[in-house]
């Protein structure tokens, strides 16, 4: 016996009290004593070598440079994980990334490929830990990263096994909701990063033109000097060319929800920082060669490129840009948000988040009378509201429509440029990728094929099984490689393979398409060029002054970039990277080379950065480099402030649709958990009420009946207190009505009472107070007064059974949660009793045509007499919850046009003294 | 007790002084906050059958006017210069006629007749010197007349031959194309504030103390003109004309600022009877008060009167009085049926009375016959030689008025309290709903609580068979 399990958990007699103490600061609404819950929710699991207390998230990530590391967790206090090892952890949960994402180039694409990888799910345990996690694998795209991609994972972990395995779906459900809010956040700010890289690419290009020129005519055309020069200048527009096209791929995420009824335009914004802010910072700019560290800055009208050196320094001593930096800060702190939110809803026992949810559901299938006395949920939001999530990800969206929306100006039209530039330089890469694609074509194609049909479903994974989630080798096909006509046939199959794989769950579904750029988000942009202009020709300007030598033209370009230092550093990084991976492509594409001349660069340069203009003054033989330098800069500075504003506006945009609408029809706070609180702590005072006041009943049943019940008082706390306890009793009036002011100070209306069921309200000795004493005289048959400070109660008499099983005085309830739910099933039985009586058909109309009016009053009655067990004063409730009941079911859950129904009674009111 | 042995409860039996006292806190009232009520009924009425309430908003300024345009739908006008159209079941705002820039001071129903239909319109007049035309079905203007030499008064439809005269400083006839077909010369020094149809195309209008009849003259040929003629001045009345009404056929009536009440000869506008409140004679006994009691000549005013053809129901003051064309006597009375002028009065065929004053209250009056003499009836009495001065001169009037001239008693069996202003107006519609206007801008729709719970029971089942269940 002693042996037996059971006997061991109940006899440690220590644990039990200590642990019962604390069901108090427990968050459960429900506070029936379950096993009381400290960590461990189960006693019988043996889980007790679990070195934490709760349950958290973890967010990890591999990084290149350390391996697996925590990041954060939520909540964030050393005391939620204890002792628990989360660098252990970390490494455990990362080492099964499932994503198994490529790194580097993928087989058959000459230059980067973005790959939009679905999310893995996974539930992990470790069992000597007692942990048990379910892991969401992510990948963010980092322009300096490895391959640009950066592994993270967010996991939820718990003790309770079977409560990360019960709970799978919604654990799934929320976290792909955070997780696309940070992915939506980095694409973004992997745009910013691409178009600055591409700027400075655009502007290194130039100087190196310059430069090869000047050593054509001092050295000839062959010297080595000019061949270097050529070299690098072949690089740099390679790169161009790949970081356009990865910013292709970025900016055409699909914006799905465009067309969505919902979507909300968003207006610009004031940038947040004065530019006077940044014309300052540039007189005191920095050194180009040690370019300040100043990551705080990331959104700035323009920004000014720099110089990018082929060869730098190895990566090994960079700095990993933060998740904050990856995601956009703003991005960041919403899931954060999010987060914290699900910690909130998966917080306590298992049990009691499966009854909570049962409950809900329940409760949702009352359309017609969960209004009475629930406190109000979305469920009648949510058929028509996209979720949280959902409704993030159109506006997310939005946030790169931007982006896209510049693509046919800038990103098309030096795609034209490409095509001939490549002709010189980029050939070694385009050849390299074409036998790429011929080998490996088939393969890839059946392989996504496959991957798409595995891609459908979410695996659960559960420690040892390793079944990988499906890579998306979907490639992007861009429109660059669609113009080379050896390609084509494969992007075709590509296509059709990479829509396959994207299935249900997948967000990213690629799109190669322009057609989902609205017109209204152009004539935006067209507007913040003409904003910036003035910028640029200063900027221009001061370019042109130092034009006379190339090297003082970047120290100046750098110098401008000075403050900017943040992106400077990133540049110089990514740039570091570029250099790497250049010489890896080499080789020499004959195919192309045919198209390949000196001149040519030169002379394409400026016309294609201008093609979408039609400048007449620069044209094809235009010698010098600077007018092409200065013609970019322009262009990508408009290009880059365009994107700032927008997406300084639309996160502002997206911030107030946040805060105004998604907040109450957030899931997040379905279970509602300030006002079940609130509700919970209302039934103790509802306790004390019924308790203290002998009169407790016939208060409560002018709230049942409709009677607004002012409760009048000098200490405005205590009134507050009063109405809060008897809050509970209130029934709703609507989803819209207001039913409960708990403080008035002034002389209410015959108009307040229609909604106002309950008011506290301020006995002062004042003229406003005596309006105010005239006011509650001349409405006193409408109303029942309860004096706090006397202690006496005016209103009509009662005489039921009903109310006095709700609030009996010598109840043996104890606790108010205990209270609360006592009353809660009360009012649901009475709930169910004016569904019935409003819905028996033949309670309120004749049967047959020749029945009087008096007959069905009678039938009435009898059925409420005898059906329901509702008599005397008791029908006035019944009758009035059913009256609400018809005016809810009649008018729908909106505003009806027509005004408010005020119903009363003449009845005597009697005072009550204790 | 049922619920607590401790707990004892106290009848507090609706007096108004002693709720507010209890709510001072059981301190000794600071001053009367409300005028001492004579009457109070209680809370507990069961003949009351308004237990529903809607209150309508949408005016800005006080709502004076209340017109009926058909069963189920009506107007409301007042100082903000605004119509608005209401379903008086619902409560929708059906229209908003915006046209008028200030404040509207006399609307009435004008049924246009055409050969296809007849669609209710309204015609509208107001301090603007405006006067507008309404299509009730569709809230557009039809026809307006602007710039006027004064700003209409009162308005008459004469149906039977498609007119309206508007009454201000003149009196001007028109079609129903607003086109004026005649008019009188100006009244300079005061203008036209009341208007009745009598026989005979004759027309009685009252200017301060005097009523005038003008004949209209209807042109037997296309060559004629319209034409209006005064015919006779009656001026009998001492002080300023407040009310005119018709009576019926043969007589009509009309009460003036001084509580005169007079009954005409509709034929050949002679005295049928007059009656006053304060009597010549009481009047010079009590001279020397009656600078004292000023402020108190409204009370005496007749502010209103109604007729349902056999008894003439008169507002003075803040009493009703009912006067019997049959007996040419009152025959019941309440000297203070309210707090505050009484406003506006209407009797129901049912021997039901309405009355709403500016203490802001309807209230409801059974006509009863009266149990034998009491105290309570011979203690006041309207009579022709004074009133009101009971206290002063009691047996004299108990003398004269003890002759069971007073035959009948109105009981209060219910009222109304919601409005925090002047109950202006008030329109009754069948099934029991009253609609209410005021001075605190809002409109209030009081009804059959029960009839309206079975009417939404009825839509309930009947969006039931819609949606073909829940």
């Amino acid at each position: 016996m002693i042996s037996s399990p059971d006997l061991v958990a109940f006899t440690k007699d220590d644990d039990f009290r200590d642990t019962y103490v604390e069901i108090n600061s427990l968050p459960e609404q429900f506070s029936l004593p379950q096993f009381p819950y400290a960590g461990n929710a189960n006693p019988w699991a043996g889980a007790s070598f679990a070195k934490f207390t709760k349950d958290f998230i973890l967010i990890s990530e591999f990084s290149e440079q350390v391996g697996p590391q925590p990041l954060l967790t939520i909540p964030d206090d050393p005391k939620a994980w204890g002792t628990f090892d989360l660098n252990y952890f970390s490494l455990r949960i990362m080492s099964v990334d499932y994503q198994a994402s490529f790194v580097g180039h993928p087989p058959g694409c000459g230059y980067p490929k973005l790959n939009f990888v679905e999310d893995s799910k996974v539930v992990l345990g470790d069992s000597k830990e007692g942990a048990f996690a379910y892991v969401h694998h992510l990948t963010l795209y980092d322009l300096e990263a490895r391959g640009f991609v950066r592994p993270f994972c967010m996991a939820y972990i718990s003790s309770d096994e079977d409560k990360i395995m019960q709970q799978f779906q919604e654990l799934s459900s929320e976290f792909s909701k955070a997780s696309e809010c940070l992915k939506t956040g980095n694409r973004k700010a992997f745009a910013n990063e691409l178009e600055k890289k591409l700027k400075d690419l655009e502007y290194t290009r130039t100087v190196l033109h310059e430069e090869a020129e000047l050593q054509k005519t001092e050295n000839g055309c062959y010297s080595t000097q000019a061949i270097e020069k050529a070299n690098e200048l072949a690089n740099v527009e390679k790169s161009i060319y790949e970081h356009k096209d990865l910013l292709k791929q970025v900016t055409s995420y699909p914006n799905r929800k465009m067309k969505d009824p919902e979507f909300l335009p968003y207006e610009p914004e004031p940038p947040s920082e004065p530019p006077g802010v940044d014309q300052d910072q540039i007189s005191g700019g920095s050194n180009p060669d040690h370019p300040s560290d100043d990551p705080s800055n990331t959104r700035r009208p323009s920004y000014t490129p720099q110089f990018i050196k082929a060869k730098s320094a190895k990566c090994f001593d960079k700095r990993l840009k933060t998740l904050e930096e990856l995601c956009d800060v703003y991005f960041f702190n919403q899931t954060v948000d999010q987060l914290t939110q699900i910690e909130k809803i998966f917080r306590g026992d298992l049990c009691y988040i499966s009854t909570s949810q049962i409950d809900t559901a329940l409760l949702k299938q009352q359309k017609i009378t969960n209004f009475l006395f629930e406190v109000f949920r979305d469920w009648e939001e949510e058929p028509e509201k996209p979720q949280y999530g959902e409704k993030l990800a159109p506006n997310s969206d939005s946030r790169l429509n931007p982006t896209p929306s510049n693509e046919p100006s800038c990103v098309e039209t030096v795609l034209i440029k490409m095509e001939q530039d490549i002709s010189e330089e980029g050939q070694q890469e385009t050849e390299s990728s074409l036998c790429d694609i011929t080998q490996d074509n088939s393969e890839e194609c059946l392989e996504a094929d496959m991957k798409g049909s595995v891609s459908s479903g979410e695996s659960i994974e559960v420690l040892g099984t390793e079944r990988s989630f499906p890579v998306q080798g979907s490639l992007v096909q861009s429109e660059s490689q669609a113009s080379l006509p050896v390609h084509y046939p494969e992007v075709v199959r590509r296509k059709a393979v990479s829509k396959r794989t994207n299935s249900e769950d997948s967000i990213e579904v690629l799109s190669t398409t322009d057609s989902i750029i609205p017109e209204d988000l152009r004539a935006s942009c067209s507007g913040a060029i003409y904003e910036e202009e003035p910028y640029n020709d200063s900027s221009s300007e001061h370019m042109y002054q130092s034009s006379p030598s190339s090297q003082r033209l970047v120290d100046s370009g750098m110098q401008d970039a000075g403050d900017f230092g943040k992106e400077a550093t990133e540049q110089a990084d990514s740039a570091c990277c570029i250099g790497q991976e250049g010489p890896r492509f080499e080789e020499p594409a004959p195919e192309l080379g045919q198209e390949c001349s000196d001149n040519g660069v030169v002379r394409v340069a400026p016309r294609s950065s201008r093609a979408g203009e039609q400048a007449p003054g620069v044209d094809d033989g235009a010698p010098a480099g600077l007018p092409s330098y200065e013609l970019n800069l322009i262009y990508l500075s408009d290009e880059v402030s365009r994107l700032d504003l927008d997406d300084v506006s639309d996160s502002t945009s997206f911030m107030s649709a946040s805060t105004s609408s998604e907040r109450a029809a957030s899931p997040f706070l379905s279970g509602n958990p300030i006002t079940v609180k609130h509700k919970r702590k209302a039934g103790q005072g509802a306790l004390r009420f019924i308790r203290q006041y002998p009169f407790a009943q016939q208060a409560i049943f002018c709230l049942l009946s409709g009677r607004t019940l002012v409760v009048m008082g000098a200490d405005e706390g205590k009134v507050r207190k009063l109405v809060s306890a008897l809050s509970i009793f209130v029934p709703n009036l609507g989803k819209y009505a207001e039913t409960i002011k708990p403080w008035l100070t002034s002389p209410f209306q015959i108009t307040d009472l229609h909604s106002w069921k309950l008011i506290g309200l301020h006995r002062v000795a004042s003229p406003t107070g005596s309006s105010m004493l005239f006011s509650l005289n001349r409405y006193s048959r409408y109303i029942g007064i309860l004096d706090a400070d006397h202690k006496t109660l005016r209103c009509p008499p009662y005489k039921g059974t009903l109310i006095s099983k709700l609030a009996d005085h010598r109840t043996q309830i104890k606790r108010g949660s205990t209270y609360f739910m006592h009353v809660q099933s009360m009012l649901s039985q009475l709930c169910s009793k004016a569904f019935l009586y409003t819905f028996c058909h033949h309670l309120h109309l004749p049967i047959h045509p020749g029945e009087g009016d008096a007959s069905v009053a009678s039938r009435r009655v009898g059925f409420l007499q005898h059906q329901l067990g509702v008599s005397g004063e008791d029908v006035r409730i019944v009758q009035y919850l059913g009256e609400l009941l018809k005016l809810h079911y009649l008018q729908g859950p909106g505003k009806g046009g027509t005004p408010p129904v005020f119903r009363f009674e003449y009845t005597t009111s009697f005072l009550y003294k204790i | 007790m049922l619920f607590c042995v401790r707990s004892f409860v106290v009848a507090l039996h609706s007096h108004k002084l002693g709720m507010l006292r209890w709510l001072l806190g059981d301190r000794e009232s600071q001053g009367p906050v409300e005028k001492t009520t004579v009457l109070f009924i209680g809370e507990e009425q069961p003949k009351n059958a308004y237990t529903e309430l809607q209150v309508l908003k949408g005016h800005f300024d006080m709502v004076r006017f209340l017109v009926r345009i058909d069963d189920v739908r009506f107007a409301s006008a007042g100082d903000d210069g605004i119509v608005l159209l209401w379903n008086v079941q619902t409560g929708e705002r059906l229209h908003e006629l915006r046209g008028h820039s200030q404040q509207i001071t006399a609307i009435t129903r004008f049924q246009k007749h055409s050969a296809e239909s007849s669609c209710p319109m309204i015609l509208s007049a107001s301090s603007d010197r405006s006067v507008s035309l309404w299509d009730a079905d569709t809230g557009n203007r039809v026809q307006t007349v602007t710039d006027l030499r004064s700003s209409v008064k009162c308005l008459l439809v004469l149906e039977r031959l498609d007119l309206w005269l508007s009454g201000g400083n003149d009196l001007c006839v028109w079609n129903r194309n607003f086109e004026l077909l005649c008019k009188t010369e100006d009244f300079n020094d005061a203008g036209i504030t009341a208007m009745i149809e009598l026989p005979k195309n004759c027309i009685a209008a009252a200017m301060d103390k005097e009523l005038i009849i003008y004949r209209l003259t209807v042109p037997s040929s296309e060559l004629e003109s319209w034409e209006i003629q005064e015919v006779k001045r009656l001026i009998d009345h001492q002080d300023s004309i407040r009310a005119l009404i018709s009576v019926n056929d043969q007589a009509f009536a009309s009460g003036s600022h001084v509580g005169e009440l007079i009954v005409w000869d509709s034929l050949d506008w002679t005295i049928q009877s007059y009656e006053r409140v304060f009597g010549d004679t009481a009047q010079a006994d009590i001279q020397s008060e009656i600078k004292l009691l000023s402020p108190k000549q409204n009370e005496m005013s007749v502010q209103h009167l109604t007729s349902d053809g056999e008894y003439i129901v008169a507002a003075i003051g803040s009493g009703i009085y009912v006067y019997s064309l049959l007996t040419k006597n009152v025959i019941a009375y309440r000297k203070t049926a309210h707090d505050s002028d009484v406003l506006h009065t209407l009797k129901l065929p049912n021997g039901q009375l309405i009355s709403c004053s500016e203490d802001g209250s309807v209230r409801f009056w059974m006509l009863q016959d009266l149990p034998p003499p009491a105290e309570h009836a011979s203690s006041a009495f309207f009579g022709m030689w004074g009133f009101g001065r009971a206290n002063k001169q009691p047996n004299q009037q108990v003398k004269k008025g003890a002759d069971c001239l007073v035959l009948r008693s109105l009981e209060l069996t219910g009222d109304l309290i919601g409005h925090s202003g002047a109950v202006q107006m008030f329109l009754p519609f069948n099934d029991n709903v009253l609609v209410t206007c005021s001075t605190d801008h809002l409109v209030m729709l009081w009804k059959d609580g029960d009839r309206e719970s079975r009417l939404r029971s009825l839509d309930l089942f009947n969006k039931l068979e819609q949606n073909k269940g829940l």
